[in-house]
């Protein structure tokens, strides 16, 4: 299914999320089950089918990594369930030190002043690697496809950071 | 008398015809029934002129009682007297075993699930709950002058799939449509919205006797964003309660109490507290001794401070799961009667920095919120105005390798939802594969509640490896999980056995109804009769009306069979033949499944034209 047509979009990465919020609640009003509450077995059916398909399709188009796969699954590229090793090893070498850092934090004297340290490197080498990922797919060219998958193969790693070092603040927290 | 009828397309000409909805909240300490009349949402009152029914089911030998007449049996016959039966929805007798001891009746083992074994034989919750919502339906249908036509059912947010089902149940046994499962916060937070127009992120705080929810929701221009929920479906006031039976039992120096000793100190327990909210000490007179004893609202705030400071834990991590703090929560509403503790008042105003709002009756907010959806719902407003996003409140998993659980759906995902997940066969010519399906944010599947197990049978005998079967799991806008599943490359329909750990099967269900005393005089045929009858009421005026509204997406030929199928329908839905009506149903909506996706097309072409974006 191609959510970009689903909500009239265009079928680029660079996408006004405004106005996808805005579709998206239009669609809702439409079809949510709420609205036929009353209806036949088979309409209630359907509107289940069709507003969980219309959720998916949001929740796909708002996070910049699930639209970029999203992007890429249509072009007949598929990594969201793929197992592939990393080939660059200064890249590894980077993910490692920053995980070293992580687990550095709990024995640091002053843990919130690290947190807020690797929350903003986090921050800035994502942007960098989503402005690159956003050229690439914009060329629609094999080449730049196969640099994109690469580039949200990365993002993921900090995707994942970020996660964890949010545990790691819930858990100092409590 | 009117030469023409001119109607929108999609509107009908005829009379709008008012259906009779009611809002249920089905509490566990009480129990309210709600209506919207002349645009108010009003709670109804039984015949006794009260609207707070006690959810309390007595079965004695001269019969069964609900509400007020029950719970005055309560201390005299306490091991018949069901209280807080919400407790017991959709748990297993295992996991029930602490409760044993605290609660005066006797808990028994029905198949794996809990059941009380009382003077009239073994019921167990959804038959007790059944009572008491065939209790409140029967004040409104007195009231209204009439059947209803559906109701909706309010349950905590924090509600497991078990839970919801088992709730689903027991208005199924009751003899009622159900319109929706809504959760309290929402209609809570839906009776404020819609008083007052609110706008901006607000936090529902809802205590009640037995559970407690905290909700955080979006409101803007009419439409409700559930953004995150959380809570704890077993900490209550009831346990104020008991805190205070065992302080009580302190101070007399009784260790082991009867089921009716137990009993008459609870009814002090809630008395002292109420008494307390008002007063600064109580004194009063221990039960079974010659002893008296005070309380301060200081000392009975220590007692409490452990299980108010839980709630304050819930409510970080929910404005966590928001991405939000509490400096962003533009309003708290309270609701549930233990909002009325001050400790709790002024707790949840210390944690969000804000006086919270308490100007609808705690008590009865939920239900005037569900009366306000369920009269959206059943169709007496053209369209609706409003619309309710919620969010699944427990992750849904599948148990992996070594008992972990590997999520399929996060808890907070907006519902309805459906998630697919392909799995393999390990072994050549493997035919069938077991799946089980946990709820719950754990790591380990021993951690998480078990929902079901299910096996798929008649997967096509492949190599190891070689059948891929996709699984796919849907969350309706009940909250209720549904799992279908298809091979790939053969499109083999793989067969489900639903195995639910703590629920009903739907055969369990309908004996149930067979055997309850509701439906013993009913004959069984005549009530699934009405059912079919029901359903192609409803097949004819929704594809009437489509007919109506776009006869342009369709071939004169296929206008012309489609018309004919509704005559048929029509008339074979006068006879009694239940089987001849549910082919002619099924025969209707394989006839019209392609219009239906043609008007799909078309109302998302519209859905998506000439608005502009501050229209939403």
């Amino acid at each position: 299914m191609n959510y970009f047509q689903l909500f009239q979009l265009p079928e680029k990465f660079d996408l006004d999320l405004t106005e996808l919020g805005s579709r998206y609640l239009r669609l809702q009003k439409q079809f949510h089950p709420d609205q036929h509450a009353a209806g036949s077995e088979r309409d209630k059916l359907l509107a289940v089918q069709h507003t969980a398909n219309i959720n998916d399709a949001y929740h796909s188009l708002k996070q910049p990594l699930l639209r970029a796969e999203h992007l890429l699954a249509l072009r007949g590229l598929k990594i969201s369930q793929e197992q592939r090793s990393f080939t660059d090893p200064a890249f590894l070498m980077q993910q490692m030190e920053l995980r070293e850092q992580l687990a550095d934090i709990e024995h640091s004297d002053d843990a919130d002043a690290v947190i807020v340290n690797i929350e903003q490197l986090l921050q800035q080498q994502k942007k960098q690697l989503q402005q690159q990922l956003a050229t690439a797919l914009d060329a629609v060219s094999h080449e730049q496809d196969q640099l994109a998958a690469e580039l949200i193969r990365k993002l993921k790693f900090f995707y994942k950071l970020e996660q964890e070092l949010e545990l790691i603040e819930q858990q100092l927290q409590d | 008398m009117a030469l023409l009828q001119i109607a929108e397309p999609g509107q009908s000409a005829a009379p709008h015809q008012h259906k009779l909805a009611a809002g249920i909240d089905l509490g566990t300490t009480n129990s309210l029934v709600a209506t919207v009349r002349s645009g108010e949402a009003n709670t109804l009152k039984n015949t006794e002129g009260r609207d707070m029914l006690p959810s309390v089911v007595r079965y004695s030998a001269e019969g069964v009682t609900v509400g007020d007449a029950a719970m005055q049996a309560a201390d005299n016959d306490a091991e018949n007297t069901i209280v807080s039966v919400k407790r017991l929805m959709g748990k297993g007798y295992s996991e029930t075993l602490a409760l044993n001891d605290k609660v005066p009746y006797r808990l028994v083992d029905q198949q794996g699930l809990v059941a009380i074994d009382t003077a009239l034989g073994v019921k167990n919750p959804v038959e007790v709950s059944a009572e008491i919502l065939a209790t409140l339906a029967n004040t409104a249908s007195e009231t209204l002058g009439g059947e209803l036509n559906g109701v909706v059912i309010t349950v905590p947010a924090y509600f497991d799939d078990a839970q919801r089902q088992a709730t689903k149940d027991a208005a199924k046994l009751a003899g009622l449509t159900v319109l929706r499962l809504l959760n309290e916060p929402t209609a809570a937070a839906l009776a404020y919205g819609l008083d007052s127009g609110q706008e901006g992120v607000i936090a529902v705080y809802d205590l009640g006797g037995g559970t407690f929810d905290i909700s955080i929701l979006r409101l803007r221009r009419g439409v409700f964003e559930v953004l995150a929920t959380g809570g704890d479906s077993a900490l209550g006031g009831d346990d104020f309660d008991h805190a205070l039976v065992s302080w009580m039992q302190q101070q007399a120096g009784v260790s082991n109490l009867s089921h009716q000793q137990m009993r008459q100190y609870l009814t002090l327990a809630r008395s002292v507290k109420e008494q307390l909210s008002a007063t600064d000490t109580v004194n009063f007179s221990l039960p079974g001794t010659q002893q008296q004893a005070e309380l301060s609202r200081a000392e009975f705030n220590q007692l409490i401070s452990p299980l108010v400071k839980k709630t304050s834990r819930a409510c970080r991590q929910v404005l966590r799961d928001a991405g939000l703090t509490a400096a962003d929560i533009a309003t708290v509403v309270m609701v549930g009667g233990s909002t009325r503790v001050p400790l709790v008042r002024s707790e949840v105003a210390a944690f969000f920095g804000s006086e919270p709002l308490t100007s609808i009756d705690p008590d009865k907010v939920v239900a005037l919120g569900a009366a306000i959806q369920a009269n959206v719902l059943v169709g007496n407003k053209a369209e609706a105005d409003t619309l309710l996003l919620d969010v699944i409140p427990l992750s849904l998993g599948l148990e992996t390798m070594g008992g972990l659980t590997e999520k399929i759906i996060p808890r907070n995902t907006v519902i309805p939802v459906a998630r697919a997940q392909e799995f393999t066969t390990f072994k050549d010519g493997q035919t069938a594969m077991a799946l089980h399906v946990v709820q719950g944010e754990r790591e380990l599947v021993e951690n998480c509640r078990s929902l079901a197990r299910f096996e798929l049978r008649g997967i096509p005998p492949m190599p190891a490896g070689g059948a891929h079967i996709r699984v796919t799991f849907q969350v309706d806008a009940d909250g209720l999980l549904s799992v279908s599943a298809q091979e790939k490359s053969t499109g083999v329909q793989a067969n489900i056995q639903v195995k639910p750990s703590y629920g009903l099967s739907d055969d369990q269900v309908a004996d149930m109804l067979k055997g309850s005393m509701q439906y013993a005089r009913q004959d069984m045929q005549q009530r699934l009769l009405r059912e079919q009858q029901v359903e192609a009421e409803r097949v004819l005026e929704a594809v009437g009306q489509a007919l109506k509204a776009d006869a342009a997406l369709l071939s004169a030929a296929e206008f012309a069979n489609i018309e004919q199928a509704l005559a048929q329908l029509a008339k074979i839905k006068q006879g009694d033949d239940t089987a001849a009506i549910k082919a002619a149903i099924e025969h209707t909506n394989t006839l019209t499944d392609d219009f239906a996706a043609r008007r799909m097309d078309q109302s998302i072409r519209q859905a998506l034209k000439g608005h502009n974006v501050d229209e939403v």
